[in-house]
């Protein structure tokens, strides 16, 4: 399993809008990149990450080789309720990472 | 050991790389075209927060503000960032609702040459808004050879 970090705040009011922040080890290989043979190094991005709120889908990011080396999200979601908030990251080469964060909402 | 074959390939390929190094004006065209079906992104609405001087175009921090009141009835669907003079022209896409409260995102990107950063927004009524800046690349990303 990847390395991957997320900070998800523990506790927030109902309605307040929240900051949450996503990175996860990955080495992002653009496919443009060559060796000193000039031999092509073949593409292995994450392609997608998406992030559910208590399994609701609530923010999603398409990756393109331009995204840096162990991608970085930083985005805002409403607390909704008491639950989890979940990341998953999907890419090339069958890559699929998970992490999540409990989150209490009074 | 690298043979004189090999070198002269290797030579022969670093030659011809900057042809293909960057996207061609058609292919930003193209990718505009993609994302707004021909639709009009006039600039406003949307700030685009990226250094004007980059040293390292390897990580970038770049973040995405669009003003909107993100209600059910007005909101922004989607941002999309693109680099004309990148290997491919999309950067990065992301896909929101109402429930982000802020049409807000940050990361981190590679950024290959001097060139002019597009963020384009499509918000809930199908109209898309845009901004730009201009950033000068003191040391390129993206196709640097991998020692």
């Amino acid at each position: 399993m990847a390395r991957a970090i997320v900070k998800v705040p523990a506790r927030a009011r109902r309605g307040e809008i929240i900051e949450l922040r996503a990175i996860v080890a990955h080495v992002m290989e653009t496919g443009f990149r060559r060796t000193e043979t000039g031999a092509l190094v073949p593409r292995d991005i994450i392609r997608r990450m998406v992030c559910s709120y208590n399994g609701v889908e609530v923010f999603r990011a398409d990756f393109h080789p331009a995204v840096a080396a162990n991608p970085l999200i930083v985005f805002t979601t409403l607390a909704a309720e008491s639950g989890r908030i979940e990341f998953r990251w999907t890419g090339d080469n069958g890559f699929d990472a998970a992490e999540s964060a409990p989150i209490a909402v009074e | 050991m690298i043979t004189r074959r090999a070198f002269l390939a290797a030579a022969g390929a670093a030659a011809a790389a900057p042809a293909t190094l960057h996207a061609t004006p058609e292919a930003m065209n193209e990718a505009i075209r993609a994302l707004t079906a021909g639709a009009a992104a006039p600039r406003g609405r949307v700030k685009l927060e990226v250094p004007e001087l980059i040293e390292n175009g390897n990580s970038v921090v770049l973040g995405v503000t669009v003003e909107s009141p993100m209600t059910e009835a007005d909101h922004v669907r989607a941002i999309h960032v693109l680099a004309p003079l990148n290997p491919l022209p999309n950067m990065i896409s992301v896909y929101l609702g109402p429930r982000a409260g802020r049409a807000r995102f940050t990361t981190r990107v590679r950024v290959a040459n001097s060139q002019t950063l597009v963020a384009l927004a499509q918000l809930s009524d199908g109209s898309f808004w845009s901004d730009q800046v201009s950033v000068v690349v003191t040391l390129a990303a993206c196709a640097e050879e991998v020692k």
